[in-house]
């Protein structure tokens, strides 16, 4: 008899990282920040990013490898869905083309979710064997010159949960404890957090609750045992922590506030995946989530590697540091940037043709012949090659996970983008087929004909009058 | 097997509005301007037309759809006004609609007409319009000289051209035109350029500076045409009539397919093949004496000069720097200043590059007139090279 564990992690981090002397050197006055206390990056997303394509990018890193068609359950956790109302796990799902008969679900309200989302996926596994896969993402904004702006970060994080032999940590044990304690909130139509003392935070939230839940789960495991705590929040705290349960403070990782910033509901999930990448068989795992009170779980690595992707280290070390502090507001939405007249082009999706090809654009499949073997997008009910055009002879084939060459390209400063140039152009798939696409992820001077290129989930297009957005699939350079 | 239309048809008419930024004028007036001329020109009354055909492309922006606009700006005899629309092709396909009705007997005399009021949207470049329900999901939003710039890289590539080489001879393209506009009372751009300029212009999508981009204008042209017998009947001696017709859509293979490298346009190729066949032409370098190509863009005219056979492949870039296709040159190209300093009033075009053609064979080109031309070609690329219609169409010239 297996147990039942985590199977996988994967990590999205955007490459996007701002240095925080950027924001000291533009805020600094306003805000009295300073720049020794202010080290170190914090990732923020691409126009074109939002918490759902970054949910995406972690799970398809932590599926690598892995078995998509058996994931039986979705949840996806984050305090900034995109949509209020409208299952963002489905589009999850979607994108990933997973199973039709998979369980979806959004987990959010709180900064908990992720935690809580992974001991409600370890607890349906030991129920009925069944993997669920969490992810966990959230793109926070603050505002300019808040403590909240140089802390929080944006990213994802994705665990594969279920039984099996090959687990990368077991379960072991968990604990929950409730108390509406407010350090922060934000309420429902509000733009940003607002947020009480640290100390008070501290003394009166982390080390009277969080020991309680975390003394509950070890319940006769000696804490000195305990290799890795990773809590939810400053590592000062963390420390605090492990101190007042008797845990080591040689236990407690780096919060990786330098590499990336506060990830919010997905936070936790990295710092296990940090931790999993790092640990020997046998070695016990303390993760507690904070927000009204406390998730743990208590897991023991296996040793086995979690990650056949980029995992935590490899998401952390992708970052391009940079100091574009305006562009970072432009793309937090926190500056009403010109785009000029074009930019007022009407974005409304005709849903019921949205529906109709939901698989071709959210999955990003095309069709392949059974005639001739020609792989085309999109799917038509007429063959694209000029040899053979036979009608209905195509199946559905995901392109999501080919790569492509460039075949031609164009920096386009004239077209409307939210980071100009616009540039676009034809990619030749591997194994064939064409396809006229957007790329992201590029500066002027970085694409060529000939580059290979992978895909990647991400905005289309944003309908401002009516507050919806789509989505469909770029190409960017394959970075190693 | 069909006869075809090979000198069937002759155009005794054709006007032609000054192309520019006609901020104090509708679409009638233009329409009206370039009539007047037309009908002077063929010395029909107005009510001889049987049939027209109106070609128009933007048609919320610059008149309204239907045949309708046409019918009321000239106050038609309640005549059958077809409206038509082929992307760039518009209005090459109103003369073929006008052409073919003449031929087949259905009518003696038809109109064929292309407007496009394209400086009312209150911004540069061209109006943006939704691609289609489904294209809007996943196609880029694409600018027409971002879609046109994918050809410059792919070229590049394709022959091991430096993009220098390939930008130098872009330069001469559109530098080439300009020094022909002088010389064409109606362009919207009538100034010189030098070849520095245009390699020094800021970028719009690269590799297409400021100066490989045609302009945006207002324009009307249009075409009275009618069987050769009633052409000699109405005292016409020497006579344009048409040769060919021909026309290409893409069929996805360009948008889909990894047989096309991007580097040119297969549509282009396929119809000057239809062209040359229909009106007899087998050697075209030789035969053809002049040509308005679709120069939308300066890279368009350059592979164009491949696609159309007047140059070997990967030849072009040298073939331009040598001048060929100057007005000096062994294939006068653009004449009249092409897209380039005319813009491109869209369903209007078409008719335009007609008109020089048609100006030329007949002599009355004034300071840019060539020697004695007597076999022209116009060509038109609508669309982008992803997905696009092609026409090329040859006029001749008949002395009586």
């Amino acid at each position: 008899m297996h147990g039942t564990g985590i199977q996988s992690f994967g990590a999205y981090l955007p490459r996007l990282r701002l240095e925080r002397a950027a924001i000291v050197e533009a805020m600094g006055w306003a805000a009295g920040l300073r720049a020794g206390k202010q080290q170190g990056a914090r990732s923020y997303c691409a126009w074109d990013e939002d918490a759902l394509t970054m949910a995406v990018e972690a799970a398809r890193d932590c599926l690598t490898g892995h078995d998509r068609s058996g994931v039986a359950s979705l949840v996806f956790a984050s305090t900034t869905h995109p949509f209020a109302d409208r299952c963002n796990a489905g589009v999850v799902a979607e994108a990933l083309d997973l199973a039709q008969r998979l369980r979806t679900s959004d987990g959010a309200g709180h900064q908990r979710a992720g935690v809580s989302a992974l001991l409600d996926a370890l607890r349906n596994a030991r129920i009925d064997g069944q993997p669920t896969l969490v992810v966990a993402a959230e793109r926070r904004v603050a505002r300019a010159g808040s403590e909240q702006e140089a802390r929080f970060g944006h990213g994802a994080t994705a665990v594969l949960v279920g039984g099996g032999p090959e687990l990368a940590a077991e379960y072991v044990a968990e604990a929950s404890l409730r108390a509406d304690f407010v350090d922060h909130f934000r309420s429902a139509d509000a733009e940003y957090d607002y947020a009480y003392e640290e100390r008070w935070i501290r003394d009166e939230g982390y080390l009277a609750l969080m020991p309680r839940a975390i003394q509950a789960a070890l319940g006769s495991i000696d804490a000195r045992d305990v290799k890795y705590l990773l809590v939810q929040g400053p590592q000062r705290f963390a420390s605090a922590v492990a101190k007042a349960v008797g845990i080591r403070a040689e236990s407690v990782p780096p919060d990786l506030h330098a590499e990336c910033g506060d990830l919010g509901v997905a936070h936790p999930l990295l710092l296990l995946g940090a931790a999993l990448e790092k640990a020997q068989g046998g070695d016990l795992i303390v993760l507690a989530g904070f927000g009204q009170g406390c998730d743990v779980v208590v897991l023991r690595a296996t040793g086995r590697a979690p990650s056949a992707g980029h995992g935590a280290s490899g998401s952390l070390a992708a970052g391009v540091p940079n100091r574009e502090y305006a562009r970072f507001l432009a793309n937090c939405g926190l500056v009403d940037v010109d785009w000029g007249i074009r930019a007022e082009r009407d974005n409304r999706t005709a849903q019921p043709a949205a529906w109709r090809h939901h698989r071709d654009v959210t999955a990003f499949f095309g069709g392949q012949c059974r005639a001739c073997g020609t792989v085309q997008f999109p799917l038509a009910r007429a063959c694209v090659n000029p040899g053979c055009r036979a009608f209905d002879t195509q199946d559905p084939v995901q392109l999501a996970e080919k790569l492509g060459r460039v075949k031609t390209y164009t920096e386009d400063w004239l077209a409307v983008t939210r980071s100009p140039p616009h540039v676009y152009g034809n990619v030749e798939l591997e194994g064939g087929g064409n396809v006229f696409i957007e790329f992201t992820d590029v500066r002027p001077g970085e694409v060529s004909v000939g580059q290979p290129v992978r895909f990647v989930f991400r905005v289309k297009d944003f309908d401002g009058v009516r507050g919806f957005r789509r989505y469909f699939w770029k190409a960017t350079p394959v970075r190693n | 097997m069909a006869s075809g239309i090979r000198d069937k048809v002759a155009i005794v008419g054709m006007g032609c509005s000054r192309f520019g930024e006609r901020w104090d004028c509708s679409a009638d007036d233009l329409m009206v301007e370039a009539f007047t001329e037309a009908v002077a020109d063929a010395g029909i009354e107005r009510d001889r037309i049987e049939a027209a055909w109106l070609g128009v492309f933007y048609q919320d922006q610059s008149v309204s759809r239907s045949g309708l606009p046409l019918s009321f700006a000239l106050r038609l005899p309640n005549v059958p006004v077809t409206r038509v629309e082929n992307l760039c092709a518009t209005g090459t396909e109103a003369l073929r609609g006008a052409v073919y009705a003449v031929a087949a007997g259905a009518v003696d005399i038809a109109l064929a007409f292309g407007v496009e009021k394209l400086k009312d949207t209150g911004f540069a470049g061209l109006p943006e319009r939704t691609k289609g329900t489904f294209e809007d999901l996943w196609q880029p939003g694409f600018t027409p000289p971002g879609a046109f710039a994918q050809l410059g890289a792919a070229y590049a590539a394709r022959h091991g051209h430096p993009m220098a080489d390939v930008k130098r001879a872009m330069a001469h393209v559109s530098w080439k035109s300009h020094e022909n506009a002088v010389s064409s009372p109606k362009a919207h751009l009538r100034n010189r350029i030098t070849i520095e300029q245009a390699l020094a212009a800021p970028m719009v999508a690269y590799p297409l500076g400021l100066f490989d981009c045609c302009g945006v204008s207002d324009g009307a042209a249009c075409a009275i045409v009618t069987t050769p017998a009633i052409a000699a009947s109405l005292g016409k001696r020497d006579m344009v009539t048409v040769k060919a017709l021909a026309l290409a859509p893409s069929n996805g293979v360009e948008m889909g397919h990894s047989s096309w490298d991007g580097s040119h346009t297969l549509t282009s190729r396929l119809a000057a093949e239809r062209a040359f066949r229909e009106a007899g032409i087998t050697k075209p370098t030789e035969q053809v004496n002049l040509m308005e190509v679709h120069d939308c863009f300066s890279i368009t005219e350059l592979v164009l000069m491949e696609d159309l056979g007047f140059s070997q492949p990967g030849r072009a870039v040298h073939d331009v720097l040598d001048g060929r296709y100057d007005r000096t040159g062994a294939v006068p190209c653009q004449t009249d200043g092409g897209l380039k300093c005319f813009g491109h009033p869209v369903g209007a075009s078409g008719l335009r590059m007609a008109y020089e053609i048609y100006t030329q064979l007949l002599g009355r080109a004034g300071e840019r007139q060539l020697a004695s031309p007597s076999i022209g070609l116009t060509h038109n690329l609508g669309g982008i090279p992803n997905r696009n219609v092609a026409s090329v169409s040859v006029l001749g010239l008949h002395r009586g």
